[in-house]
């Protein structure tokens, strides 16, 4: 049996917009992978617990409220107390340019995608990378 | 082989209650092949001691949202909780969406509950080829009940009650005449019915339908008659009978003497499928020899009955 790759599709914070989400969600799955959607309004703690317990390779932040330089680097903060720097993280939603700089820079999300990004293009990075690491 | 040791070790930590590592374990198990063999040898001596239960139904019915507050019921009365959800495959890409956390959230943050999602991956008859080995880490880290819900079953997927010791079938009002309950398949298998959504208009009439299908069959000489509870699983409207009804439907496996006989049951069952496992695995391990037999029987030469006779005669073919 093969290795599946296996994604969690979160959306931290209090904005309920999930269509994005969906629409990622859907798009992974049409690239074969198994993805876990755990819907709007998740806190950290409850993505990184669920993380853990699902044994994810990517995690996929959905955050369109503006809390992205709060929330994203504290869910990078609490992957590494739970020694899970291996998990690839990638963020989506409204971010400017300088953000997505320093979220990629300072505080190792993989990559931040804008409004208008191909989600063949997003699948396309995440097997390269997963397959990069296995 | 440099793995054995390491697997020894992953189930160590899994057994020491190790999240981590039983979620890692859990990856091993559905990706299958010796290594997951060497983990679950590992822990079986340490599992048989939870109680197995099946939520099944179909799509919409509420099964997650069942399981949610069957969950919040045990924990409080102090049982720790493992869910095994799970989830279709698409056919045609391969990929899956599990989506059954979204209804869990309320377990969040609880070290006594562990939630496992899982994709069918093609498996027919409502759970994975895995599920029954996830169940046994689950039961292994020491979790008290292992819930397992099924993927949106039909009237066919009735494979959970050979995984589960009390199997609990979802019906909601309103869906389908009477003549549905007395057709074969998901119906058969339940050892408690509920009729979730009993706040919708027609619950008494289906909760009466489902009685009145039991009363047809001669279950009697079966010496236990699935009760038929109404409940409304997102107010938690049910749920303390529902918990019950399953507490009391294992004592009665257990002085029926039942038990016993599932257990071995479901021991011949793992026993044939890891047999089966084991045996297509070996035989093609000379990839080679395989072909050319597949090429041999595509000629005519030799017919597939011989190949399979000489396979198993193949000395480390089958040997123990």
């Amino acid at each position: 049996m093969e290795r599946k790759i296996r994604v969690l599709v979160a959306k931290p914070g209090l904005d309920g917009h999930d269509r994005g989400a969906k629409v990622i969600a859907r798009a992974l799955r049409d690239a074969g992978m198994e993805v876990i959607y755990t819907g709007i309004q998740q806190t950290p703690e409850m993505i990184v617990e669920a993380a853990l317990q699902e044994d994810v390779d990517v995690i996929g932040l959905s955050i369109l409220s503006g809390a992205h330089m709060t929330l994203l680097p504290r869910v990078m903060q609490l992957l590494r107390e739970q020694g899970m720097d291996d998990v690839l993280v990638v963020a989506g939603g409204i971010i400017s340019d300088d953000d997505a700089r320093v979220l990629k820079m300072q505080y190792g999300i993989a990559e931040v995608y804008g409004p208008g990004a191909s989600t063949l293009e997003i699948a396309r990075f995440i097997q390269e990378r997963c397959a990069a690491k296995a | 082989m440099r793995q054995r040791p390491d697997r020894v070790e992953l189930a160590d930590a899994v057994l020491n209650g190790s999240r981590r590592a039983l979620a890692r374990a859990l990856t091993l198990v559905e990706t299958g092949g010796p290594p997951a063999r060497a983990l679950l040898g590992a822990v079986f001596p340490h599992t048989g001691r939870a109680h197995i239960v099946g939520l099944t139904g179909a799509p919409g019915v509420g099964k997650s949202t069942l399981a949610t507050a069957l969950a919040l019921h045990w924990r409080r009365a102090g049982r720790t909780v493992g869910i095994v959800a799970v989830d279709p495959t698409s056919p045609f890409s391969g990929g899956a969406i599990l989506g059954d956390r979204i209804r869990m959230q309320a377990l969040s943050g609880d070290p006594g509950v562990f939630i496992r999602s899982m994709a069918n991956r093609g498996r027919l008859g409502g759970i994975a080829r895995a599920t029954g080995d996830a169940v046994l880490l689950l039961d292994a880290a020491g979790f008290d009940v292992v819930l397992v819900e099924t993927v949106g079953a039909g009237q066919d997927e009735v494979e959970i009650a050979a995984a589960a010791h009390t199997t609990i079938v979802i019906e909601i009002p309103g869906a389908g005449d009477d003549v549905q309950t007395i057709k074969a398949g998901i119906l058969e298998i339940a050892d408690l019915l509920v009729v979730n959504k009993a706040d919708r208009e027609g619950a008494d009439v289906t909760v009466r339908q489902l009685r009145a299908m039991l009363n047809l069959s001669d279950l009697s000489g079966a010496g236990w008659t699935p009760p038929v509870l109404a409940a409304v699983a997102a107010s938690g409207e049910g749920i303390e009978a529902i918990a019950a009804a399953a507490a009391h439907h294992l004592e009665y496996l257990r002085v029926s003497g039942r038990f016993a006989d599932d257990t071995r049951k479901r021991a011949e069952y793992e026993l044939r499928v890891v047999l089966q496992e084991t045996a297509l695995e070996r035989a093609q391990s000379d990839r080679a020899g395989w072909k050319m037999l597949v090429a041999q029987i595509a000629s005519r030469a030799i017919d597939p009955y011989a190949a399979a006779e000489h396979l198993l005669n193949t000395p480390g073919n089958v040997a123990m």
